[in-house]
């Protein structure tokens, strides 16, 4: 068949739509966009008429993708890291109600932080849910892990979760591809109260949950994913977590690693795998992308005898991903560097676009707040929270997303006046819309700014579910009309945009100000898209 | 055959289309390939780099070992350094020499242009000028790719034919402009390479 030359995250996709997938369900995050996407363009999923459409956060997405699978067909929700914890609940509990068609949920970890708050370890969450998991090394295991996935999910009848990291996610290689699935037809659960999880039915499927722990360990044990791989030295033993063993393998070019490895690609963790390497070798190096999730428990709480190492240890740092040089390192190899970076090399972190509309809202508020004081505005993720940076230094806060409003709302429980929230358009309809209940609900006096640029900019310019209907969400969730204000942010406006925030900062109760006008790059994009179409058609 | 790149840049400076018409080539050629890119937070306007790897060998890391890569190829002369760790020790350094300059505190060119040039593998050249001359001025990232192409074992007509199928969806003109835009940037290294 084709070879294809795929980012992993694209590999997984069309893992999926290879494997019969009838819909994936997403909010855009670094690094898990392009799942999504790749499926959006695909000329099977189109014709298929595979589901395919942005959702509005990582929770309604994983429950859109269960009730997919509870009318038997195969689903995947996919998300970052931080989203898992936002879809933390369905996900827990999807554990619980199993499924009916296969459920797939991929995370993408951001170990390092390229683009998150943090660099949490989805594996975590797996085995809090008590279900199979899949780690893929190279592009090649994460197409074939994604299109074998919903098979697992059907046969032990539970969500999978497949989880990749930053690298992989965004590294591209060729892959070969296997036969297209059918899609499952509708089909109801067997059960017509599986799905309930009242207390007395939840307590039943939780047992079966537990029931089924043995033969989801056994089908890691005999995983083609976890291979041991001999070796006559065994003064150390190497356990290597999904691409974890790219790295361990540039060290040893000819695949000549005098050392046992067990290289881990499915979990739960393969028990006798790890017994056999733990008690042939003398000591024991742990690599894994992430946190310290096999090494922890392998080393158990009470082991001091210094055997087991890894990021725990020191012998691989505790913090950011790896890399072919930091593994190098704790096996004891020579790191070649032959040039430095020259002094004058100055730092080039990123910033607003030319012409983007927030530089515009900052200006126009910072003028404002010279007034009120300082440290005063709680703001959110997305492209905006660049004017955290010089040389607007605007916003005091970015925590998770929709916790701008919250803040502020505290904030002014506190006594703080003004409190001020800055969100864009695609987070205030992710999680802030909640936020701005609570607000109207006990009138609290905070003045919200959603910065409306008609899309989700900093994930690239994916479509936004608030675009044209951002008033009436304000005014239908009770925040009154007069106070709910649209501008235009331009320079050419900004002596009309410091009155409007200035009357409303004066305003003792909730309002909302839109600044509203299209993020550049959209418009350039749809502008060129639009070129080309038209010259399309006059050929 | 293997070959590690650093492609260099300023996110929105177009190293993206550099990797995959090199990619594309080499696929073509049957090679393994590896090509790691940032997307996300640093595109802004940030500093952004590419691993690609070819090899006629399956590749194990995504990421490229410091010390060993063969060649840095740089949209933009300060982009060009920061990965000078990287770099083998008889590794090739081939930047553009125009800057894009979107920070205050930006180094002085001069100095620049001579840390490059202390390396005796550099080809430094004015990639935009060349763009204009051949008239496409958005091609100064394949004149770059040009000027690369005589240090990687990929025929000039593999990387025409991938510029054929990347640039084809934009039409024959676009094609054309780009093709030309990689033989002036060849050309450039090929008299540039010998004179140290
Ligand atoms: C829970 C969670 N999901 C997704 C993300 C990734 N993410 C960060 S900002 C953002 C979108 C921002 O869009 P918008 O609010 O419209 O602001 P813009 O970038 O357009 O200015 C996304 C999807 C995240 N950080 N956390
Ligand atoms: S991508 Fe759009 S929203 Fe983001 S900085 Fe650029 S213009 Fe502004």
């Amino acid at each position: 068949m084709e070879k294809l030359l795929l980012l992993g995250a694209e590999a997984i996709a069309q893992g999926a739509i290879d494997g019969g997938m009838s819909g994936v369900y997403a909010y855009p995050g670094t690094p898990s966009t392009e799942i999504t996407e790749y499926v959006q363009n695909n000329k099977i999923a189109i014709e298929r008429n595979i589901h395919r459409q942005w959702s509005a956060n990582e929770k309604t997405a994983v429950e859109a993708a269960l009730g997919m699978s509870y009318a038997g067909k195969r689903a995947m929700a996919c998300m970052k890291h931080v989203g898992l914890n936002v879809a933390a609940d369905p996900f827990i509990n999807s554990a619980i109600t199993g499924v009916n068609g296969g459920l797939v949920i991929t995370v993408a970890d951001d170990p390092s932080m390229h683009s998150s708050q943090n660099e949490q370890d989805s594996r975590f969450y797996g085995k809090f849910a008590m279900i199979p998991m899949l780690e893929p090394s190279n592009q090649q295991e994460a197409y074939d892990m994604a299109y074998e996935s919903f098979e697992i999910s059907e046969q032990f009848k539970v969500p999978v979760l497949i989880r990749i990291t930053t690298r992989l996610s965004h590294s591209r290689s060729g892959i070969t591809r296997k036969e297209l699935k059918s899609e499952n037809p509708l089909t109801y659960p067997e059960d017509p109260i599986q799905f309930v999880l009242l207390p007395s039915n939840a307590r039943k499927r939780y047992k079966g949950l537990l029931g089924i722990q043995s033969a989801i360990e056994e089908a890691a044990e005999k995983s083609e994913y976890n291979k041991y791989i001999e070796g006559k030295d065994k003064s150390l033993g190497i356990i290597a977590c999904g691409i974890a063993f790219n790295y361990l393998m540039e060290n040893y070019p000819d695949n000549n690693c005098p050392h046992p490895i067990l290289k881990i690609g499915q979990y739960p963790m393969p028990y006798s795998l790890l017994d056999k390497i733990v008690s042939e070798c003398e000591k024991i190096l742990v690599l894994e992308d992430g946190y310290p999730f096999v090494e922890e428990q392998i080393k158990g709480y009470f082991d001091k005898s210094g055997k087991i190492t890894g990021r725990l240890s020191g012998a691989i740092p505790r913090d950011g991903e790896l890399n072919p040089d930091v593994v190098g390192k704790a096996l004891g190899k020579e790191i070649k560097q032959y040039f430095k970076v020259p002094e004058i090399i100055a730092n080039r972190p990123p910033e607003l676009c030319s012409g983007c509309a927030h530089r515009d809202i900052y200006n126009a508020l910072n003028e404002t707040m010279k007034e009120f004081g300082k440290q005063k505005v709680f703001s959110d993720i997305g492209c905006y929270t660049l004017g955290a940076l010089p040389p607007w230094n605007a916003i005091n806060s970015c925590v998770d997303m929709g916790a701008s409003i919250t803040m502020a709302k505290g904030a002014a429980d506190a006594g703080v006046r003004p409190s001020v929230a800055v969100i864009g358009d695609s987070t205030f309809t992710h999680s802030g819309m909640t936020a701005l209940l609570d607000c109207v609900y006990e009138n609290t006096p905070v003045t919200i700014i959603i910065a409306d640029n008609a899309t989700t900019a900093m994930t690239g310019g994916q479509t936004s579910p608030a675009t044209g209907r951002l008033e009436e969400i304000c005014i239908g969730l009770g925040v009154k009309p007069e106070h709910v204000r649209v501008l235009t942010p331009l320079p050419k406006f900004h002596e009309e945009m410091v009155k409007v925030i200035r009357e409303e900062l004066l305003y003792e109760g909730v309002s909302v100000i839109i600044p509203r006008r299209e993020c550049i790059q959209t418009a350039t994009r749809s502008k060129k898209e639009q070129k080309v179409k038209t010259e399309e058609v006059a050929q | 055959m293997k070959a590690d790149i650093i492609l260099s840049g300023v996110g929105g400076q177009g190293i993206v289309s550099i990797a995959a018409t090199i990619a594309q080539a080499a696929l073509d050629n049957d090679l393994f390939i590896k090509q790691s890119e940032v997307h996300g937070m640093s595109q802004r306007g940030g500093a952004v780099y590419s691993h690609l790897r070819i090899s006629d060998k399956p590749i194990a890391s995504d990421l490229i070992p410091m010390g060993s890569a063969d060649i840095i190829i740089s949209v933009e002369p300060m982009e060009s350094l920061r990965y000078l760790p990287w770099l083998k020790e008889e590794g090739w350094l081939v930047t553009n020499s125009i800057p894009f300059i979107n920070i205050p505190d930006y180094p002085d060119l001069n100095l620049l242009h001579s840390e490059i040039e202390k390396f005796p593998n550099h080809i430094l050249i004015n990639a935009d000028e060349i763009a204009r001359q051949v008239k496409s001025p958005r091609s100064s990232n394949i004149v770059m790719l040009g000027a690369a192409s005589p240090f990687l074992e990929i025929s000039l007509e593999n990387f025409e034919q991938a510029i054929k199928k990347i640039f084809g969806r934009k039409g024959e003109r676009i094609v054309e402009l780009n093709i030309q835009a990689l033989h002036a940037g060849r050309e450039f290294s090929l008299t540039h390479k010998e004179i140290k």
